[in-house]
């Protein structure tokens, strides 16, 4: 793998719940934090991307754009980029790697910007996309006039397959949210705080059979931001670089979430197999792993697509206790998108850099040298490998 | 409101199929390959040839789930989703509402027949049990 690029500064606003705080509030927020984090200032940062850019497809998801922010914080850019379609949410830390890999930037800022909680709470409208819209193009027209309108569905009929065919129970799924709860109770940046048990996780209202309330992840306001820097210009900074040592951003199949041939398996299966052809690397050198988890059925899928398990086995290998707290291969440790809030993956990629460096606090990995994070459910997906210089 | 899908020239026949009761999937017209959702070229050998056939309006559940959340404020609460490998056309899953049933009732592996509910120009496939 070429290790061209590093992450050097991670931040992250303080995330809320119908915090009616201006988007941009909570980015300049997370910008100070990471800029600190790395030990640089605004004039170095002479990058910038997001994904998926200013938005208005569904209330909340993208209010900030790369103009705004590059306008609000004053910076002169060599690279920017806003990626709708590319590899996941992971697209613009991938597109900063390869700007940086070839010297289109130094430094570039990653942002992720959501007021999805203030903004679905103003307008009483959940998470769908193309609402309000008379016509839909493209792959949710095939979905959303059917009446499947929210991913809670898409993800639900793969969740009820991959039961069908693994004998997973709504148990194992349970297993995930709880054991992302307890690294959430460990972590103050975390917005759900309260203890969650098995029997409040049976007991919370059907979405999406087989997924209940607490299989999904909770809308929030709050920014993330991380500073992808080239690895010589790393060296420099304020923190240990962290290498990206190697992506993977392979698709096998149809832009769709009803058409792949074997709904137990997803892009992350493409995605992950690419990324390992291009290290040494073995799933067994992992220390910590930060896996999107949209959806709680989503950790299994990734669990298996990169190689922790055998196809069918994620419920084993969760039920014995491998991903929480003190497990061999902890998923998610700070409370993940279940319990610390939808960034999109942003959060679960801070959260694993927090751990590289040491500073997990009470739920620190002993000895954290290596992450590896996969982003992006169904049909889409990036995922990559971070270790200590 | 249920948003509708736009019509093109490749999905047209798709949607309206329903107006005389057929399930219209495309095809390509060298290699036979089914294509879903529809398209103006043939992904496997790029022929631009297509044809829309119907097929039997039949096939065998491959998915479902069944929706408990109302996403949008006319929905009515619960209803089954089901994804279903359609007969006559492999490889082609329509994903649909499942009618005429108790959602509770919907299984993997469960036979289908497709009937349609017509809004505005488009008529949608929704699946009703066999048996």
């Amino acid at each position: 793998m070429t290790t061209k690029a590093a992450v050097t500064g991670v931040g992250m606003s303080q995330i809320g719940r119908r915090t009616e705080r201006p988007a941009m509030a909570h980015l300049v927020e997370a910008a100070k934090r990471a800029l600190h984090c790395a030990g640089l200032t605004k004039d170095d940062i002479d990058g910038i991307a997001t994904y998926p850019g200013k938005a208005d497809n569904s209330p909340g998801m993208s209010p900030l754009g790369t103009g705004e922010v590059r306008n609000a914080l004053g910076l002169k850019t060599r690279w920017h980029s806003a990626i709708p379609d590319g590899p996941s949410q992971m697209a613009p830390i991938m597109v900063a790697a390869m700007a940086v890999a070839t010297g289109q930037a130094r430094h570039v800022l990653c942002f992720r910007a959501l007021t999805e909680s203030s903004s679905q709470t103003a307008a009483q409208r959940a998470s769908i996309p193309g609402a309000g819209k008379a016509r839909l193009g493209g792959w949710l027209s095939n979905l959303v006039p059917a009446g499947a309108m929210s991913a809670s569905n898409w993800a639900g009929w793969m969740a009820m397959r991959y039961f069908h065919e693994f004998g997973m129970t709504r148990e194992h799924l349970g297993m995930v949210a709880i054991g992302e709860r307890a690294f959430a109770q460990l972590n103050p940046l975390a917005v759900m705080q309260t203890p969650l048990t098995m029997d409040d996780y049976l007991a919370a209202r059907m979405i999406s059979s087989p997924l209940g309330l607490f299989d999904c992840d909770v809308p929030i306001d709050g920014a993330c931001v991380v500073i992808v820097s080239a690895a010589d210009a790393a060296r420099d900074c304020a923190r240990e670089p962290l290498i990206i040592e190697a992506m993977g951003a392979a698709l096998g199949s149809q832009e769709t979430w009803d058409q792949r041939a074997d709904l137990t398996t997803m892009g992350a299966h493409d995605a992950s197999a690419d990324m390992w052809l291009r290290t040494d690397m073995k799933p067994e050198d992992i220390d910590v792993l930060a896996l999107y988890d949209g959806f709680s059925i989503f950790v299994p899928y990734w669990l298996e697509a990169l190689g922790f398990c055998g196809h069918g086995e994620a419920k084993d290998f969760i039920a014995e206790g491998n991903i929480g707290p003190g497990g061999r291969f902890p998923v998610n440790t700070g409370g993940g998108q279940l319990s610390g809030g939808r960034l999109h993956g942003f959060g679960l990629l801070h959260e694993a850099c927090t751990q590289l460096w040491g500073d997990g606090g009470g739920r620190q990995v002993a000895n954290a040298k290596t992450a590896v994070c996969g982003m992006g459910g169904g049909f889409i997906a990036g995922s990559m490998l971070l270790r200590r210089d | 409101m249920t948003p509708l899908p736009e019509l093109t020239a490749e999905n047209t026949a798709f949607w309206n199929g329903g107006a005389d009761g057929k399930l219209m999937i495309t095809f390509c017209s060298d290699c036979a390959a089914a294509i879903h959702p529809p398209q103006l070229v043939c992904p496997k050998c790029w022929c631009e040839t297509i044809e829309s056939k119907a097929v039997a309006g039949t096939g065998t559940v491959y998915s479902y789930t069944v929706n408990h959340q109302p996403w949008v404020p006319d929905m009515q609460v619960p209803f089954a989703l089901a994804v279903v490998d359609v007969d006559d056309a492999s490889g082609v899953r329509v994903t649909a509402e499942v009618v005429n049933a108790d959602p509770e009732t919907v299984t993997i592996g469960q036979r289908m027949r497709v009937t349609f509910r017509n809004l505005d120009d488009i008529w949608l496939p929704q699946w009703e049990p066999m048996i």
